[in-house]
C-alpha cells in the first residue's frame, strides 16, 4: 500500500514538474519579449514628448490604456471565484485550476498597476497619492483595495506552492543552478511538519475568505472611477454589479483557455480532464447569462427612456460608429460562446478553447465601449477645438503600450510555468492518496 | 462705483509703501558682513538721493536709494495662501447672453494672457441650439467655479481645490495628471497638457503660481481660474476687461455687486430682474457662474456667425 502510493506520488511529482521550454516555448517567448519591447519603446517616446503621441485629446481624455487598465482588473477577479468562491463551497473539482487563476490574477493585476501609470500624465509624481492622498477621490479606494488585492491573491499563489517548493527541492535533476537556489530561496522553511500544515491550512481559509469582500472591492470601485461621474453612459447605480459579473465572465473565459494550452503543451491530460472542460462550461454558461442580465439592464432601461444626453449615446452604440463594435462585443462576446458552451458537444476542449477566446476578445473590446464613447457624448457640445479632438482612435504608440502590458502578463504566467508547477503537486498527491484509501474501504 | 475705485487706490499705495519697506529690509538684511542686517555696507557709491522707509520698530527713517538693491523676483503667495484665497470674498460671475455676438475676444485675451496652448481654450464660445424650435444663441463658458465640484470631489491628491473665495484652482506642481477630473467635469471646461507648453523663455522659466495659472506644466490640467491674481490687483480679470459688449459682470456675492468695468449692478437685482439661471442646475453642482437669458438682444444671432469656423457653421442641438 505505501509502496503503491510512493510510486505513484513519484510518478505524479514526474508528470507536473516544470519542464524546459521546447522549440515553440521558445517563439512563443521571444515573440513576447518583443511585443514587450516595443511597448517600452513607445513608453519611452511618450515620456519623452508627452501624451501628445496618443490620440487622446480634451474629450477622450481617457482611452485604451483605461479600458485595458478595467480589462486587467476584470480578468483578476477570477483568482478569487476559483480558489475562494469555490474552495468556501465545498467544491472539489477545481483544485487543479487554482493555480493557473491565482497567476492570471496576480499578473493580470501587475500589469494593471503598469498600465495605469503609464496613463499618468506626471508618473514621477506618483507618490502624491500617498503623500497627499485624499480619502474622498474614488483613485485612492481603488489604490487600496487593489494593493490589498494584489498582496492576498500573492499569498494564496505562494502558501500552496510552499510544498511544492519542498518536493521541487528534493529532486534529484534539479535543472539549472539557479531555479534551485529560487526554490530554496523562497521555500528553504518549509519542513511539512504538522504545526505548519495546521498554519499554512489555517492561513489559506482566512485568506479565502478574505478575498471574497476585496474582490468585489476592486472592481466596484473600478467601476465607480466611471459611475461616479455625471457622464451618459457611466451614471448608472447599476455599474458595480455589471462590472464584477463581466469580470468573472472574463476571468473564467481565461482560465478555460489557459487550461486548453497547459493540457496540450504539458500534456495533462490526466489532471486536467474532460470534467473539468464540462464544469467550467457549464460555470461561463452561467457567468454569461448573469452579464446578459445586467448589460440589458444598462442599455434598455435608459433606451427606453431615450434621455436626452443618453440618445446620442446609446444610438451611437446600436446603430452608429460603434455599433459593429457594439454588436460584435454582445454576440462573440456572450451569445455565441453560450449557444456553443451550452450543448455537452460544445464543453468539449476545443470548442470551449474557440469560445473562450471569443469571450476574452468581446470582453477587451467591451471594456473598449465602455470608457470611450461615453467621452464623445459631452453635455455641452463639441466646438471650438481642432477636428481631432472629435474622435478617437488610438495611435501606434498606445496599441504598442497595450499589447506590451497584454503579452507583459502572458510573459509572467510564461516564466512562472518555466518555474513552478502550474498544477498543485502536493495537492494532487494528497487527493490522489485520499481517493485511494476510499476505494480500498 | 468712483467710491470703489478710490478705495482701490488707497489700498495700491498703501500697499507699494509696504513693498517697499519690504525691499529695502531685504536689501539692508543683504548687505550685511557680519551677519548684523545692520552694519552699514562699505563699498556702496552713496546716490545722495535718500528713501523714506518704515523701520522695523515703527519709525520713518531715510536711507540712501544706494542701498536699495532690486529683487529679481517677487516673493509671490505661498502655496497655503493661494490654497486658502481671499478671506471674506465670494466671487460671482454674471454672463449676458443678450449682449454677445461671439466676439471671441474674452477667448483670445484670455488665451494669450495664459499662453494657453494653440487649440486649445479655457473660455469657449458656444452656438447653441436647445431645440429644432427654440432660437439658437451664444453661449461663452469659463470655468463655473462650483460650489459643489465634482472635479475637486474626485481629485485623488488635492491637487484642485475649492477655495474660501469661491475659487476652484489647480496647483500644477502637485497635480498627476490622472484626468479623473476631466472626466468628472460636467461642463467639460478642462483642459490637458499634452505635450510641453509653447511658451516664451521668461514664462517657462517662472515659479508656477495657482493663482496666475502660469507657466502651464506638460502633463497637467488646466482651466480658467477667474483670475484671482487680477483681483488682487484690483482689477477685473481679462475675458471681463476684453469684451467690447460688456457681457461679462464679474464681482464678490457678499457686496451684491458685480461689474463689467463699464457699468456695475446690484447682482440680486440683476438676477432677479433678469431671470438670471445656472447651467445644469439639476446635477447639483451649484456653479458660481449665472447667465442672463438671451432676450432682447443688443446683437441678432446671425451677426455672430461671421466669427465661426466654416465647419461649425451648422450649429447643434443640444
Amino acid at each position: 500500500m505505501e509502496n503503491i502510493s510512493t510510486l505513484q506520488s513519484e510518478r505524479i511529482t514526474r508528470e507536473l514538474m516544470p519542464q524546459k521550454f521546447g522549440k515553440r516555448g521558445m517563439i512563443w517567448t521571444g515573440a513576447l519579449i518583443i511585443i514587450c519591447l516595443i511597448g517600452l519603446y513607445a513608453y519611452y517616446r511618450q515620456l519623452d514628448k508627452g501624451l501628445v503621441v496618443t490620440n487622446m485629446r480634451d474629450y477622450v481624455s481617457w482611452g485604451i490604456y483605461i479600458s485595458n487598465f478595467v480589462f486587467f482588473v476584470a480578468i483578476s477577479l477570477v483568482g478569487s471565484l476559483i480558489t475562494a468562491i469555490f474552495r468556501l463551497a465545498n467544491i472539489h473539482w477545481s483544485t487543479p485550476l487554482t493555480r493557473i487563476a491565482e497567476i492570471i490574477a496576480v499578473s493580470a493585476i501587475a500589469c494593471a498597476s503598469v498600465i495605469i501609470i503609464v496613463d499618468m500624465g506626471r508618473p514621477e509624481r506618483l507618490v502624491n497619492l500617498f503623500s497627499h492622498g485624499r480619502l474622498q477621490s474614488p483613485i485612492t479606494w481603488d489604490v487600496i483595495v487593489i494593493g490589498t488585492y494584489f498582496f492576498i491573491s500573492l499569498l494564496l499563489l505562494y502558501i500552496p506552492l510552499l510544498p511544492d517548493l519542498k518536493i521541487l527541492n528534493e529532486q534529484k535533476n534539479k535543472g539549472p543552478k539557479w531555479m534551485s537556489k529560487v526554490y530554496r530561496f523562497f521555500g528553504f522553511f518549509w519542513k511539512g511538519t504538522k504545526e505548519q500544515w495546521k498554519i499554512s491550512n489555517k492561513s489559506v481559509v482566512i485568506l479565502s475568505i478574505m478575498i471574497i469582500p476585496v474582490a468585489f472591492c476592486i472592481h466596484t470601485v473600478t467601476s465607480w472611477l466611471f459611475a461616479t461621474t455625471y457622464r451618459p453612459g457611466w451614471d448608472s447605480t447599476n455599474f458595480g454589479a455589471y462590472f464584477v459579473s463581466g469580470a468573472f465572465l472574463v476571468g473564467s473565459g481565461a482560465v478555460v483557455i489557459a487550461m486548453y494550452v497547459f493540457r496540450r503543451y504539458y500534456k495533462l491530460e490526466k489532471y486536467i480532464t474532460e470534467k473539468h472542460f464540462d464544469k467550467m462550461g457549464k460555470a461561463v454558461v452561467l457567468l454569461a447569462f448573469l452579464y446578459l442580465y445586467f448589460n440589458v439592464n444598462e442599455y434598455l432601461v435608459p433606451a427606453f427612456k431615450m434621455k436626452k444626453p443618453e440618445e446620442a449615446h446609446l444610438t451611437n452604440l446600436f446603430a452608429g460608429e460603434f455599433a459593429t463594435m457594439f454588436w460584435f462585443a454582445i454576440l462573440v462576446g456572450m451569445v455565441i460562446p453560450v449557444l456553443i458552451m451550452i450543448t455537452k458537444k460544445g464543453r468539449k476542449p476545443l470548442p470551449m478553447f474557440i469560445a473562450a477566446i471569443m469571450v476574452v476578445v468581446g470582453a477587451w473590446f467591451k471594456r473598449y465601449l465602455i470608457v470611450t464613447p461615453t467621452l464623445l457624448h459631452p453635455f455641452l457640445p463639441m466646438q471650438e477645438v481642432p477636428e481631432s479632438y472629435k474622435h478617437y482612435f488610438p495611435s501606434w504608440e498606445e496599441w504598442a503600450i497595450a499589447m506590451g502590458s497584454l503579452a507583459g502578463a502572458l510573459l509572467i504566467i510564461t516564466f512562472f510555468v518555466r518555474l513552478f508547477p502550474i498544477i498543485p503537486i502536493q495537492e494532487t498527491i494528497t487527493e490522489e492518496h485520499e481517493k485511494a484509501i476510499t476505494e480500498n474501504k | 462705483m468712483s467710491c470703489n475705485c478710490n478705495g482701490n487706490c488707497e489700498k495700491n499705495s498703501r500697499r507699494e509703501f509696504l513693498l517697499t519697506g519690504l525691499l529695502a529690509t531685504m536689501a539692508v538684511a543683504g548687505c550685511s558682513d557680519d551677519k548684523t542686517p545692520f552694519t552699514p555696507e562699505e563699498n556702496v557709491a552713496l546716490s545722495g538721493e535718500k528713501v523714506k522707509l518704515l523701520s522695523v520698530d515703527g519709525q520713518v527713517i531715510e536711507v540712501d536709494k544706494a542701498f536699495l538693491k532690486p529683487v529679481p523676483d517677487l516673493p509671490t503667495l505661498s502655496n497655503s495662501e493661494e490654497r486658502k484665497g481671499m478671506p471674506g470674498k465670494k466671487f460671482v460671475m454674471v454672463i449676458d447672453l443678450s449682449r454677445c455676438k461671439n466676439l471671441k475676444k474674452c477667448q483670445s485675451a484670455c488665451n494669450h494672457m495664459h499662453f494657453v496652448h494653440p487649440g486649445q481654450s479655457w473660455v469657449k464660445i458656444y452656438q447653441m441650439q436647445d431645440a429644432e424650435h427654440t432660437a439658437p444663441y451664444w453661449q461663452p463658458t469659463t470655468c463655473m467655479h462650483c460650489d459643489e465640484p465634482p472635479c475637486v470631489k474626485v481629485c485623488p491628491v488635492d491637487a484642485t481645490f475649492k477655495r474660501q473665495d469661491g475659487i476652484v484652482l489647480i496647483d500644477s506642481n502637485r497635480c498627476i495628471g490622472c484626468r479623473f477630473c476631466m472626466a468628472a467635469c460636467p461642463y467639460s471646461t478642462r483642459v490637458f497638457n499634452w505635450e510641453t507648453p509653447e511658451l516664451p523663455e521668461e514664462v517657462a522659466s517662472q515659479h508656477y503660481s495657482s493663482e496666475t495659472s502660469v507657466p502651464q506644466i506638460k502633463g497637467t490640467v488646466g482651466k480658467c481660474d477667474f483670475c484671482p491674481d487680477m483681483v488682487r490687483k484690483g482689477e477685473l480679470p481679462h475675458c471681463v476687461s476684453a469684451c467690447p459688449n460688456g457681457v461679462f459682470l464679474f464681482g464678490d456675492i457678499n457686496e451684491d455687486s458685480v461689474t463689467n468695468g463699464a457699468e456695475t449692478f446690484r447682482f440680486s437685482d440683476l438676477i432677479k430682474d433678469k431671470s438670471g439661471y445656472r447651467l445644469m442646475e439639476d446635477l447639483g453642482t451649484k456653479p458660481s457662474v449665472y447667465y442672463l437669458p438671451p432676450v432682447n438682444r443688443n446683437f441678432p444671432f446671425e451677426s455672430g456667425l461671421e466669427n465661426q469656423p466654416a465647419e461649425e457653421k451648422t450649429g447643434s442641438h443640444h
